[in-house]
């Protein structure tokens, strides 16, 4: 273990950015876990679902990721809420959302991702841009842009994801419905159709951290497991459903994890959010800022 | 002479939100107590706290001349403390006989042991038969009405043979003559030595088994006494009327 | 029927299941039956948390590497291939088991006085963080894994695959029973009330943590002792494949389908799921066998919530009562038919 004050900044940094990764891969889960108590332990599946679409794209007509995962915001919306519909009838409307709603999204992780493995193969994909490759130096800190775009359009996305719940109507409900479904079918609202709207919202942050995903590292379908645990850790961390939380934990957990592979060795880096996690859990389950 | 159940300062907050403000109660044994209030005033928030549901963050509960505060529920259940549910919470794979089962199997035998498999089957269905439910006893909760789940709700929580027994709205929904049925059952356990505190809001049902009534309006206690001066109260007629 | 004969009933058909498998006179018959055998203990050690209690455990294969992983351990350090004549399965299972009960046991103190759903994501991250500790641990080979030599021959049976399926074989027995007994005693219905509504088991007096600690170290020990005689099986281990998520999805899986509500649906669903995995593993490739897991897995998850055993029980309604044991009436979802079954007191208290 080498220590020098550069190594240390640089995994600082790094940390810090793909921190911000982390949170745009969280956020879908703030939203369904944090705010619906939907445990989706699929969101990864999806996550690459989207990586995957970006890659299509990318490599037959040369379109840019990010680009693409905007456009397929839509469809990915309609996903959401059509698996949300599905869970509803299937599952919370009888009572059964812990045993067999959470099998339930368990059999779609795997369902998608051997899908993936069975289209695509095993090998890994990655995709070309033009901000992939180059790296900004300021002295000794290094930056590769390929980090830092997906960082930027990360924030920007949940900065829009949190004026939604606080400033609009529909976003209201949602963290009404979190609450008293009661009050909120008083007040004529239908708690169902705020919450299929959330969990389409939900999914559809997939395909933007997807086509993040796919920027920052290379892609095979399996990866998405590596980041079970990473997403719901920064979940509880962050405080179930608060996003400055979740862009918080993200980033502390990126810190961690990049310091951790850096002086430690990248074997390590796995347990630290899954630590974190059981630490949170055993310590703190209502996390950083609780609700 | 100390008190069954004795309740100092007790306050619980959710959130910022203040549920029981320094509530304190002392409740003799043999007592028939009354405790009413507006809906929203805090009688469940009160009774979870006692029985252990919730954690109060404020004052303390002792029961039977020990303080409870950091007992979990059930071992507040295996002490003597019993509650029914305002909502009824049945255990929804098993019938109703095996509903009533559980506290003796898991109250009553822990306190004492050596009661056959045929003295627990009898009793359970010696207290279906009180409320009525005999005839279906082999049923699953999700083919009873709303008001025989309220029966089932008091059935078990009496098979806990508790010193102190709170009974949580079980009246509810019934009719006149159901009524008479369940205060007859409970004067009947009160001279069997059994505490009985009754949260309600038929008022006739309230007045006619309390000796005495305890107010709740906000989250405060704000009358304590015997029921026909506390109907008198010029505050409680105020939380009542307007 | 009591625990005692049906015990012997059950050694009494394993014994036949033998039996058939030497007559076929194809080690082929063994090795795979080991598997279907592995796969029914560990459906139904899932389902003593996961289908009584209402618990979802991700980790499974973290349990089952513990095992597996304690006998590599055991076999290092004992270094000679005089192993299983120093150290014998049996002793080698009890090892595994009680490290995974262990575990089990201590991730249940941490985790169980929360929400199921937060109970489920630490199994998930209990696997990870035992896997990476797995991987950096040299000494039990690390990620380059570790080789175990097999013995040929075992005394008086044969081949040596013939002693390790019997070894499962007995297993399988002795997990059902336990299951079967946790069923029909007072066990067993704390655990439903833990399932239906907490909140109100702990108002009647069950005391929820206690039981639900019970129910992972059980749970935890079975998988555990599923996974000891595995490097055995297999020659050669390797984390990422021992831990791998597969045998969580595996042996969520059959009971779900099975049935989650008595230990013969972990059976049913073992033996039928299992079977199948490996014919289309054989003949087609194994992306689409997991393929097949997942779509079945959800498939019955939506259309057929209590499994096999609660499409039989619809249609047959009290066939096999006595063998099975059913004593408490009423299956998880509505529709399903409320046939009453006998309410019988429950056997020895425990």
């Amino acid at each position: 273990m080498i220590f020098s004050f550069d190594l240390l900044i640089n995994a600082i940094i790094s940390g810090i950015l793909i921190g911000g990764f982390y949170a745009a891969m969280a956020s879908g889960v703030s939203l369904s876990f944090g705010i619906l108590d939907i445990v989706n332990i699929a969101h990864p599946a999806f996550i690459i679902l989207g990586s995957y679409i970006a890659y299509i794209v990318n490599t037959d007509l040369g379109v840019d990721p990010i680009l693409t995962s905007i456009v397929m915001i839509p469809a990915f919306y309609a996903l959401g809420a059509g698996i949300y519909q599905i869970y509803y009838v299937s599952f919370e409307k009888r009572g059964q959302e812990s045993l067999r709603g959470l099998a339930f999204f368990f059999g779609l992780l795997f369902i998608t991702e051997v899908t993936l493995v069975l289209y695509f193969g095993v090998d890994y994909r990655d995709v070309d841009a033009a901000y992939i490759g180059p790296t900004l130096h300021f002295g000794y800190v290094e930056i590769p842009l390929r980090i830092l775009v997906p960082f930027l359009v990360s924030l920007l996305m949940i900065a829009c994801l949190q004026l939604l719940l606080t400033r609009t109507f529909i976003g209201r409900a949602v963290m009404a419905v979190a609450q008293d479904q009661l009050a909120l079918r008083l007040m004529a609202v239908d708690p169902v159709r705020i919450k299929r709207i959330a969990f389409g919202v939900s999914i559809a942050t997939a395909s933007l951290a997807g086509a993040f995903l796919i920027i920052i590292q290379p892609v095979e379908p399996s990866v998405g497991r590596d980041y079970i645990g990473r997403i719901f850790a920064i979940c509880v961390l962050g405080g179930m459903g608060s996003l400055p939380g979740t862009v918080i934990a993200a980033m502390l957990i990126g810190v961690v994890e990049s310091l951790t592979s850096t002086f430690y060795g990248p074997s390590w880096a796995p347990a630290v959010s899954f630590g974190f996690l059981l630490l949170t859990l055993a310590v703190r389950p209502a996390g950083l800022l609780g609700r | 002479m100390t008190e069954l159940l004795e309740v100092d300062n007790l306050g619980k907050r959710f959130g910022g939100f203040v549920a029981l403000d320094s509530i304190s109660l002392a409740v003799p044994a043999g007592e028939r107590l009354g405790l009413i209030g507006p809906n929203g005033s805090g009688k469940s928030t009160l009774v979870n706290c006692i029985c252990g549901t919730l954690r109060n963050e404020q004052g303390s509960v002792r029961f039977d001349g020990r303080p409870i505060d950091g007992l979990s529920a059930h071992q507040r259940t295996h002490l003597g403390l019993s509650r029914s549910f305002q909502l009824p919470r049945p255990f929804v794979s098993l019938s109703l006989i095996d509903n009533v089962r559980i506290p003796l199997l898991y109250t009553v035998a822990a306190r004492s042991s050596g009661r056959s498999a045929q003295d627990i089957e009898a009793r359970c269905a010696d207290l279906l038969r009180e409320v009525g439910l005999d005839g279906k006893a082999q049923r699953l909760p999700r083919d009873l009405t709303q008001v025989e789940m309220r029966k089932l709700e008091l059935a078990r929580a009496m098979a806990a043979e508790p010193k102190l027994l709170i009974a949580d709205e079980a009246m509810a929904g019934l009719t006149h003559s159901e009524i008479g049925d369940i205060l007859a059952l409970l004067v009947r356990l009160n001279e069997q030595g059994v505490t009985v505190i009754l949260i309600e809001h038929i008022m006739s049902a309230v007045m006619s088994f309390s000796r005495r009534l305890v107010v709740l309006v906000s989250g405060r206690k704000i009358a304590d006494g015997r029921p026909e001066e506390v109907m008198r109260d010029p505050e409680v007629e105020r939380a009542y009327l307007g | 029927m009591r625990t005692v004969p049906f015990l012997l009933i059950s050694l009494v058909v394993g014994g036949a299941v033998f039996a058939a498998a030497m007559a076929a006179g194809n080690d082929y018959v063994f090795f795979a039956g080991y598997v279907v055998l592995q796969y029914v203990v560990l459906s139904t050690a899932w389902n003593i948390l996961g289908g009584y209690c209402g618990y979802v455990n991700f980790g499974t294969g973290a349990f089952f590497a513990l095992g597996a992983y304690s006998t590599v351990a055991i076999y290092k350090l004992i270094d000679t291939n005089e192993l299983p004549h120093l150290v014998p399965i049996p002793l080698l299972m009890l090892v595994g088991g009680v490290v995974s009960g262990a575990i089990g046991f201590g991730m249940g103190y941490l985790t169980l006085r929360l929400r199921g759903a937060f109970f489920s994501i630490a199994t998930l991250a209990l696997a990870v963080v035992l896997e990476t500790l797995v991987v950096n641990w040299d000494y039990v080979g690390g990620s380059r894994g570790a080789y175990i030599l097999r013995p040929e021959n075992a005394p008086l049976i044969g081949s040596y695959i013939r002693y390790l399926f019997l070894i499962m074989l007995l297993l399988a027995v002795g997990a059902l029973t336990i299951a079967r007994l946790i069923e029909r005693s007072r066990l067993g219905y704390g655990f439903a009330t833990i399932r239906d509504d907490e909140l109100a088991a702990e108002a009647s007096g069950v005391p929820t943590l206690r039981l639900k600690l019970i129910a992972t170290t059980i749970s935890g020990a079975l998988m555990g002792m599923a996974g000891a005689p595995f490097p055995y099986y297999i020659g050669y281990l390797q984390p990422d494949s021992t831990f791998a998520l597969d045998y969580a999805v595996n042996s969520i899986a059959m009971p779900l389908i099975g049935g989650t509500s008595s230990w013969v649906g972990p059976l049913i669903g073992a033996v039928l799921l299992d079977s199948l995995q490996q014919i289309i593993t054989v003949t087609i490739s194994s992306a689409v066998n997991l393929l097949l897991v997942g779509v079945l897995l959800v498939a019955f998850v939506i259309v057929a919530p209590n499994g096999i055993v609660g499409l039989i029980r619809k249609y047959l309604p009290h066939k096999g009562d006595d063998f099975v044991g059913r004593r408490r009436v009423g299956l998880a979802a509505p529709g399903a038919a409320p046939a009453a079954g006998p309410s019988s007191a429950p056997e020895s208290p425990s």
